[in-house]
């Protein structure tokens, strides 16, 4: 599941920003390369769609963000962070040629390989298309590996849509769809208003042979599982990526416990008929 | 009754219970030429020692040092040290301190790094392990140690300083002869006599005029430590002495706990109603966790200097119970002191077995005594059984939960 063992887990080590592009009004993708010399093992295609790393900026404090580009691009380590706290808002912030701290990758990955020869279904909320993005770019460049890709995609607003002209774009491949819903649209918006869920019946797939792989907030996993369900797609065919408080991402500092699972080590990506009854008690 | 995941043993040190070395007895005045032997070699000697109203583990240069004629007195949110009839030195149960203070201490630093022309340089806090030696390691604690060993290296990352401490460390055990109002080591299968998991173990023979330790030797390094002593061959009074003394404590227990189904019992009851009264209760203090000797959570602190080109990471025991430890972007995904204590009961005496093959609780009772409003983890299992849905129920009876 998750990569080799890291040799010093715990030391931040440097990379440096060599691009900052802007997605929404507070949301950037940055693109990492380590600092001459100070990396000696990294590989970035050994990481796995769905893992995250440990991101440190220097003098403020760390936090888990999701690998969000592909592994097959080779040389770097892509991010988008959203600023909503101290430490997100100074990563976001961190301009081309600034120094952030890396620690990773950990975690579980989309299953990609159990994926193949199926439909695939990739769901995302707001910020969860993030983690989504390298799984669904490795599956639109081996497209001939697998049946349809339906990527459903629901977003707060017009202004909050992640990589737009991706979406675009994705939407053109043969044998894929993308289909968008905003929680509030503006007078410009001609598509879907409502929640992600919503969207399941519009897009044709097999749910007897499909592998569904979601990220949103828990509120949105809980029900675009249940709508899933509802349309015949098994609960061990259904994969969510769960979000925890994380400080060693290593599974010793006991922060992101979800029942039985560590979410830096089990996690994120947890299959759903392991998570369900958890996922329907609050404050777990 | 002691389930078998409560059956956590560290490898190393571990005399097989059938082929135990020959016990040996040893007068009072040959604890010191221990603690001497033991600080000659190079260990700091860590044993209890009254301080604050309480027996508290610190450095110890001699007997002197040691609670003589001390035990305490607990109950749930309550303890008072009292004198003892006779001089003993381990007559006690358990104090607020446990040696996860040690091996896995409060405050660790981790890292430095500094500012460079090229960005900043990180650098590994250098290792610099003290080599304990631990005097009046309980049944309880062994265990505890055990599942700390379990939690800090048993994964595929290991804490490489808790490795460092742990490897270095000589453990002196000591039998329990008196257990508290809290206890409930009996029912974990975890005490109150110890098995393996030990250097040297000793029990107090004291009364009669006489005062002297039955030693027995767990391994190589402690048979060496025990050639050295002044020593006689144990009598078979002396065996029947000892025995005695455990089964006094055994027989003393203040509490129990029933562990039969306990895992599921409280995996399958989220929502029991109990959870609401013990938060009408709980003060989200976070005492339970700093005192318990296996909670291993921990946070970390970075912190910068004034000119901003030097930062530290230091890592620092954490709790459940804070409502930072569960926060992320929105707020803290347990709000309420209902999930913060259902969090870590339901951790402690059921997701830990899923995630390490044993229970996180020895019975220490030490939650019980520390809790300032006195909830007692055996009285709140109890009371979630009793009305229970699901499994674990005491009459087998098919619910819905």
């Amino acid at each position: 599941m998750s990569a080799a063992a890291i040799a010093e887990p715990m030391l931040p080590r440097p990379f440096r920003v060599v691009a900052s592009r802007r997605e929404t009004g507070d949301t950037v993708t940055l693109e990492l390369v380590p600092l001459a010399g100070s990396v000696p093992d990294f590989a970035p295609d050994q990481f796995k769609p769905g893992q995250f790393n440990m991101v440190y900026a220097f003098g403020v404090g760390e936090v888990p963000v999701s690998l969000s580009g592909d592994p097959a691009d080779g040389g770097r380590m892509v991010h988008t962070v959203r600023a909503v706290g101290a430490v997100s808002r100074a990563i976001a912030a961190a301009a081309p040629g600034s120094v952030l701290g890396v620690r990773g990758p950990f975690g579980s990955a989309w299953p990609m390989a159990e994926a193949e020869g199926r439909d695939l279904l990739l769901v995302a909320g707001g910020l969860g298309l993030a983690p989504l993005r390298p799984a669904i770019r490795q599956a639109l460049a081996r497209g001939e590996r697998f049946g349809r890709i339906a990527i459903l995609y629901g977003s707060r607003g017009p202004a909050e849509i992640l990589y737009r002209e991706e979406l675009a774009a994705w939407g053109q491949r043969p044998g894929a769809t993308v289909a968008l819903t905003l929680d509030h649209a503006d007078a410009a918006w001609e598509g879907h208003v409502g929640v992600v869920p919503d969207l399941i019946p519009g897009v044709s797939f097999d749910p007897r042979n499909s592998v569904a792989m979601l990220c949103g907030p828990e509120v949105m996993l809980r029900f675009t599982a249940r709508a899933l369900l509802g349309a015949g797609v098994p609960a061990e065919r259904i994969y969510v990526s769960m979000e925890r408080n994380m400080k060693c991402a290593v599974g010793l500092c006991g922060h992101c416990q979800f029942g039985g699972d560590f979410i830096c080590r089990d996690g994120a990506v947890l299959r759903y008929d392991r998570v369900a009854a958890r996922l329907a008690v609050r404050e777990v | 009754m002691r389930s078998d995941e409560a059956q956590a043993e560290p490898g190393e040190a571990a005399a097989g219970a059938g082929q135990r070395a020959p016990r040996r007895l040893i007068a009072r005045d040959q604890l010191g030429a221990l603690i001497q032997t033991l600080a000659g070699s190079g260990y700091a000697v860590i044993g209890p020692t009254v301080r604050d109203g309480a027996i508290v583990y610190d450095e110890v240069r001699g007997v002197a040092d040691l609670p003589a004629g001390w035990t305490d007195r607990q109950e749930a949110g309550r303890y008072r040290l009292e004198r003892r009839e006779d001089g003993a030195l381990f007559g006690y149960a358990v104090g607020p301190h446990s040696w996860k203070r040690f091996l896995h201490p409060p405050a660790e630093l981790l890292w430095r790094a500094r500012r460079t022309e090229d960005g900043f340089a990180v650098e590994a806090a250098p290792p610099s392990p003290p080599r304990f030696a631990f005097l009046g390691v309980r049944a309880c604690e062994l265990h505890a140690i055990a599942i700390q060993d379990r939690v800090f290296l048993g994964g595929t990352y290991r804490d490489t300083g808790y490795a460092a401490r742990r490897e270095g460390a000589f453990v002196v055990a000591v039998n329990c002869g008196t257990a508290g109002g809290t206890c409930f080591c009996a029912s974990m299968g975890t005490g109150p006599g110890v098995s393996a998991g030990f250097d040297l173990a000793l029990t107090e023979l004291v009364g009669d005029g006489g005062h002297a330790f039955l030693v027995e030797a767990g391994s190589e390094a402690g048979a060496t430590v025990l050639a050295g002593l002044a020593s006689q061959p144990a009598t078979q009074a002396a065996l029947a002495a000892a025995e005695a003394v455990v089964e006094g404590a055994r027989a003393g227990m203040g509490r129990r706990m029933e562990t039969a189904g306990l895992k599921e019992l409280l995996q399958s009851n989220p929502e029991h109603p109990r959870w609401d009264d013990i938060a009408a209760r709980c003060l989200a203090c976070a005492n339970c966790t700093m005192v318990c000797p296996t909670c291993f959570c921990t946070t970390v602190s970075d912190r910068t200097d004034l000119a901003g080109g030097e930062a530290t990471r230091e890592k620092r025991w954490d709790s459940c119970f804070t409502a930072d430890f569960s926060f992320i972007h929105g707020g803290a995904v347990r709000a309420s002191r209902r999930s913060r204590y259902r969090q870590w009961m339901t951790h402690k005496l059921a997701h830990w077995i899923d995630q390490f093959g044993t229970s996180g609780c020895v019975g220490c009772g030490r939650c019980i005594t520390w809790c300032p409003v006195g909830i007692d983890i055996t009285e709140e299992a109890a009371a979630i059984r009793a009305q229970a849905t699901g499994p674990g129920k005491p009459e087998v009876t098919h619910g819905d939960a």
